[in-house]
């Protein structure tokens, strides 16, 4: 096992650059995903680390080593793919012992080591079966077993669940982390759905265009979001914002939305004025007919132990996330109460999330505005 | 559609599968009776061969085959009567014609450079082929896409457009009536068919495959070796049939290049004619036996050729 480090990683096909100046570092055992939408360069940072691709610049330091322009087969690592790349002209047994093979392993400790990997992954009955046959959850796991059979540096995984069911991700996705707490071996997995990521991740980088937007815990990314594409792409449904203009000044405890007061988390930074944006999770809004903010309730979803409801604001739509008990009807005009400790503020123009107090204790974790 | 609807969308209607059936039974029929005809042929006698009408029903005989693989001389009764009991079927089918072996024809030779001729450039062309779809289907290799039209545009013309050329290019470099000379001509013309046809059965096998090899230790060779290869046999095997049908049967230039020892059959079975009249039933037994390699190739592969034929019609 070993701690993965990428410095001022950088990848450009031609014209368009898929990864700009990444830095990183997952610890030894952790477990590691990068999210983003698609064309991210999620994938293409995953690649570089696993030597599939070679970067245009930066370094990649495996346990301390520079690895950036070895060869795949150098690096000691094991990746799982997304089409999980099992070779369908051979068995599972085969399959699994793949990797054991390419070492020179006298074939009766390979029966040996893939027999203990498909214990350990509860597979053992399907050895001797062909791979064509497996349903997509045992195709994971014989996928899952060829990467941890030859035990090595790290595991790389491309959206490993992406072709799964739901009911089967769900379950996978424990699978996953349990095989983790049990092996702690560095993981970096790539993924597009927030959910993986935030039930697996010990490290998350949430990734855009290219550039990491934010790299920390699933709680800071959630909690404190760096950017308003953080803030948008965690979360569902995503934070709501609420434009206002004017600049902030340190120590701050106070804003104007839409002619309302709003108390927010003491300020840190003096900003000059500008366009910025209110940033509230949908948990974050109650009704309250005191409150000054206002607006008339749009639709309601139907949640069963929460409903989300819509309520249009002179400043947009803004969802909140409230008790299911709670009887609404469309049209029905409501006051909105916000929980101040909670609420984040944005400069719209570059997105960055502006320092305040609930930063206190914390680095903020972007990668791109220094 | 109502539910009492005898009609499927998507299964054939008993009528449409009867219609198809009845047309694909009248074309096979039709492209198999010359084959019959051939093999039917080559069991006649040759009166009966050149019989009008011509028979259905015959007394079948195997002159024709003794013809082939013999030579004979013409000798007088009284000889003949001389010799002493004769010592097979060919013997004795041969003396009624007034005639004894004198030995072994050249069809057996012939035969076997066209085996060896054949099955060689397919080799090549294949194992050629393989390799330059891999490189092209999965490196960026500059000017792909000129270098592919190249490769392609050596079957634009008829090849026997540049006989003239390349006899004179094989007397010079002492290649022509060898097997060698043969088996990299039929490459050459073989090699550019095989490239195309492979790099579209290897387009489509994911390079996961070999990138989890290369990722689990092994070098891009034994990637290709161990993974995409096994992978890509019914390509392989598809574009080796199309190549051995090549090879087996091409006429022009063997009848230009070879003329003795490297001479393959197609040239060879013509020239059986000409020795002591027109022996039909022996250019028959010539070709029936000519169309048994292959037929025992296309059988072998016959699974792989027909997913390869309709390979990229349907996707996974």
């Amino acid at each position: 096992m070993a701690e993965i480090r990428v410095e001022h990683l950088r990848k450009a096909f031609g014209d368009f650059v898929a990864v700009q100046d990444s830095n990183f570092v997952v610890g030894d055992g952790e477990f590691f995903v990068m999210l983003g939408p698609s064309g991210c360069g999620k994938t293409t940072t995953l690649r570089m680390i696993a030597g599939l691709e070679l970067p245009t610049g930066g370094k990649i330091l495996l346990g301390g080593e520079d690895v950036t322009m070895r060869r795949a087969r150098e690096r000691d690592i094991a990746f799982v793919f997304q089409l999980f790349a099992l070779y369908p002209h051979m068995n599972v047994r085969k399959n699994i012992g793949f990797p054991l093979l390419a070492q020179g392993m006298p074939g009766i400790e390979i029966r040996q080591r893939v027999e203990e990997t498909a214990k350990l992954l509860r597979i053992d009955h399907l050895l001797n079966k062909s791979v064509s046959g497996l349903a997509g959850g045992d195709r994971q796991r014989v996928a899952l077993g060829r990467a941890i059979v030859r035990r090595p540096k790290c595991f790389l995984m491309d959206e490993p669940l992406g072709t799964l069911d739901t009911e089967f991700r769900d379950l996978m996705v424990h699978e996953l982390r349990e095989l983790h707490n049990r092996i702690r071996a560095t993981t970096v997995y790539v993924t597009h759905d927030q959910m993986e990521a935030m039930s697996m991740a010990d490290k998350i980088a949430v990734m855009n265009h290219g550039v990491i937007e934010q790299f920390g815990t699933p709680r800071e990314i959630y909690d404190r979001p760096a950017t308003m594409f953080v803030a948008d792409f965690i979360g569902s449904p995503p934070m709501n914002f609420l434009g206002f203009g004017g600049g902030l000044s340190k120590g701050a405890r106070e804003i104007v939305v839409q002619g309302a007061k709003v108390a927010v988390p003491e300020v840190r930074e003096d900003i000059a004025p500008a366009e910025m944006a209110l940033g509230i999770r949908p948990e974050h809004v109650r009704f309250d007919d005191a409150s000054k903010l206002r607006g008339a309730i749009y639709g309601t979803e139907y949640l069963g132990t929460t409903q989300i409801v819509a309520v249009e604001t002179s400043g947009g739509i803004i969802k909140a996330r409230v008790p299911a008990e709670i009887r609404l009807n469309a049209g029905d005009h409501v006051g909105l109460a916000l929980s101040s400790a909670r609420l984040s503020l944005f400069e719209k123009g570059s997105g960055r999330a502006v320092r305040t107090a609930i930063h206190d204790g914390a680095s903020q974790g972007t990668a791109h505005h220094g | 559609m109502s539910l009492t609807s005898a009609h499927s969308v998507v299964a054939p209607s008993p009528t449409s599968k009867r219609v198809a059936g009845t047309i694909i039974v009248l074309y096979a029929l039709i492209s198999i009776v010359p084959l019959l005809w051939i093999f039917a042929t080559s069991f006649k006698t040759p009166p009966d061969s050149i019989a009008y009408p011509p028979k259905i029903l015959f007394q079948p005989s195997l002159e024709g085959y003794c013809n082939l693989f013999s030579t004979r001389t013409r000798q007088t009764p009284e000889y003949i009567n001389s010799l002493g009991p004769a010592t097979g079927v060919c013997d004795e089918t041969v003396r009624k014609r007034n005639m004894v072996i004198a030995g072994p024809s050249n069809f057996m030779p012939r035969f076997v450079n066209s085996l060896i001729i054949a099955f060689g450039s397919t080799f090549c062309a294949v194992f050629l082929g393989t390799l330059s779809a891999y490189g092209f289907s999965r490196f960026k290799v500059p000017l792909a896409d000129d270098l592919l039209f190249f490769i392609l545009s050596t079957r634009m013309m008829p090849p026997i457009a540049v006989a003239i050329p390349i006899y004179l290019m094989y007397r010079e470099l002492g290649l022509s009536d060898t097997a060698l000379g043969m088996i990299l001509l039929y490459t050459a013309v073989n090699v550019s068919l095989a490239v195309w046809l492979l790099k579209g059965f290897i387009d489509e096998i994911p390079r996961e495959y070999e990138e989890a090899a290369m990722i689990d230790g092994y070098t891009r060779l034994q990637a290709f070796w161990r993974t995409v290869l096994p992978q890509a046999t019914t390509g392989i095997a598809a574009t080796a049939i199309f190549c051995l049908i090549f090879a087996w049967n091409e006429y022009a230039f063997a009848a230009l290049l070879t003329s003795g020892t490297a001479q393959t059959a197609p040239p060879f079975i013509p020239t059986i004619i000409g020795e002591g009249g027109q022996d039909w039933p022996a250019v028959a037994a010539g070709t029936t036996i000519f169309l048994v390699p292959i037929l025992v190739f296309t059988i072998l592969l016959r699974k792989q050729l027909l997913r390869g034929i309709t390979f990229g019609a349907v996707r996974k």
